[in-house]
């Protein structure tokens, strides 16, 4: 299977500070990937590398032929402004970017496409109503419904199912298994260890540091775990330039 | 007798009607950037650049006196300046935008009157920070028309991307490069805008049109669309009653205008059917579900 995603030693971080460190890998086309470490531990740095938000200090993200705008991201707890009064079919409908850019109009196909993603999510019925008015768990369902209607190659969630009763994430984790099954490449930082035992084939176990990488159950082992809470620690101000650039990643 | 006091100002001077014109044109261009101006929470930004203006027109005013051209030059220019200075001081240092800003209008609105004073006489200088819409020559009028139709045109182009970025920045950022570009068409538009009320209402009041409209839309629609409409709508509004308003009394058309405008502003606070304060005190029955 060819590669999808390749990460080529990358550092990502903030003022200089690494948040992940040395991380090289492959991830294959339509591989379904969980993210795992403790809070801190880079799930989301890596993310917003992959989609382009944040330059890597160093190394390389290789998109396999991708561009980003092929990649669906679902931000944690996004910085959407949800006072801002939109109904929830335009905002769904941004999801259509890709089609329509800046003037293509939205015709009956689109309408169409958006209202299934919306019944698809179970919020039919929702269209009118402002995204102020969604509570947490109705807003997660609508960014899932924008991510459907992006058709994109590469799907990247960032903690989908955070605080989201057990209803609406087996709904939407059910998405994530038919996206998988269409061949599309997900990635998801997820915290419920049994839910990816239960459904995630693949695992990286991130704490700055790869821990491990790979099937899962040989990822989320005992002494994996404990190895990840250890190396999580806060920025050091006072440390030194890495040197380690070009080597092989080490535990520091 | 209500034809003499509604129609009939319009019908027998010349300077009401350019006035009348002059204000549904402010009114067309300078609503909606209002209402976006709201939603980014940067209302307090339009006000400040509106006195950033200052200074670039008063120079123009110093070097040739009360010409059009050369005040609307000098304003664009200030005020494209400060808008890309106090962005640039705000990233670069630890001061917040706001506080940058505040501290380039005092400065500007400081520098703009002594400049004026300089030269003018104190009628200049109320025409500089009050404006003068009874005075609105062709020219003046065709700068306001001509700024209003490229804000519409502007707008209409950037509408898109313009709603995506104020929702969900981060979303236009994974799907479109247009985020920067918009962002930026947008600030030239709300300089251009208030170049256009300072012509008419002057420095201190040329933000008025652009910001009371949006607040009084806040309490009559739920959805972007209805707000700009009703917007635009209480623009005319306040700038036809205002301009009745200072004929008919003795008041100032600038402030008259702005009164007006406040008046339907405190009317939508109270009785709003968006969480206006009675529909708040007396909210009905609860719903069945």
């Amino acid at each position: 299977m060819s590669v999808r995603l390749q990460f080529r030693d990358v550092t990502l971080g903030y003022d200089r500070h690494p948040a992940v460190h040395h991380l090289s890998g492959d991830v294959a086309a339509g591989a379904l990937v969980a993210l795992v470490g403790p809070n801190g531990a880079g799930k989301s740095t890596l993310f917003r590398g992959i989609v382009g938000i944040l330059k890597p200090l160093a190394g390389h993200i290789d998109l396999g032929g991708l561009n980003v705008r092929d990649i669906a991201y679902l931000p944690q707890s996004a910085d959407i402004d949800r006072s801002f009064p939109i109904s929830v079919f335009d905002f769904v409908a941004t999801g259509l970017w890709r089609s329509t850019g800046l003037f293509g109009g939205i015709g009956r196909a689109q309408q169409a496409k958006v209202l299934n993603a919306l019944a698809a999510v179970g919020l039919n019925g929702f269209e009118r109503r402002t995204i102020g008015t969604l509570s947490g768990g109705q807003m997660q369902r609508l960014l899932f419904a924008r991510v459907l209607l992006q058709d994109a190659r590469m799907i990247v969630l960032d903690e989908p199912f955070n605080a989201i009763d057990a209803k609406t994430s087996a709904d939407l984790l059910e998405l994530v298994k038919q996206w998988h099954a269409e061949g599309r490449t997900v990635l998801a930082a997820l915290h419920d260890m049994d839910l990816v035992r239960a459904n995630f084939p693949e695992t990286l176990l991130l704490a700055r540091e790869p821990v491990a990488w790979g099937a899962t159950a040989q990822v989320l082992t005992q002494e994996n775990l404990l190895a990840a809470r250890r190396m999580c620690e806060a920025f050091d101000d006072s440390a030194a330039p890495c040197v380690a650039d070009g080597l092989p990643a080490q535990a520091a | 007798m209500l034809y003499d006091t509604l129609i009939a100002p319009f019908t027998e001077f010349e300077f009401m009607r350019r006035a009348l014109a002059g204000v549904i044109a402010l009114a067309l261009g300078g609503a909606p950037i209002g209402v976006f101006l709201m939603l980014r929470r940067m209302s307090l930004v339009g006000d400040a650049m509106a006195h950033a203006i200052l200074p670039g027109a008063a120079i123009g005013f110093l070097i040739s006196g009360l010409n059009l051209f050369a005040m609307t030059f000098g304003g664009l220019i200030a005020g494209f300046a400060v808008a890309i200075l106090s962005g640039v001081v705000a990233r670069s240092t630890e001061l917040k935008e706001d506080a940058s800003l505040a501290t380039f209008y005092l400065v500007s609105l400081a520098l703009g009157v002594t400049i004026v004073s300089m030269r003018g006489t104190n009628i200049d200088l109320l025409h500089v920070l009050f404006g003068n819409i009874l005075a609105l020559d062709d020219q003046t009028l065709l700068v306001i028309a001509f700024n209003a139709t490229i804000t519409l045109l502007v707008m209409a182009v950037i509408y898109r991307p313009l709603v995506i970025e104020c929702v969900d920045p981060v979303f236009l950022r994974t799907v479109s490069r247009s985020g920067a570009p918009t962002h930026l068409a947008f600030l030239a538009l709300v300089v251009i805008n208030l170049v256009n009320g300072f012509h008419a209402l002057g420095t201190l009041l040329a933000v008025g049109l652009m910001i009371l409209p949006a607040g009084i839309a806040r309490f009559w629609s739920r959805d972007i669309s209805g707000m700009i409409a009703i917007a635009v709508a209480s623009a005319m509004l306040s700038g036809y009653a205002g301009l009745v308003l200072s004929f008919q009394t003795r008041v100032p058309s600038g402030p008259a205008i702005i009164l007006v405008a406040a008046s339907l502003y405190v009317l939508s606070v109270l009785f709003g059917n968006v969480s206006g304060l009675v529909r708040q005190l007396f909210p009905g029955r609860h719903l069945e579900a």
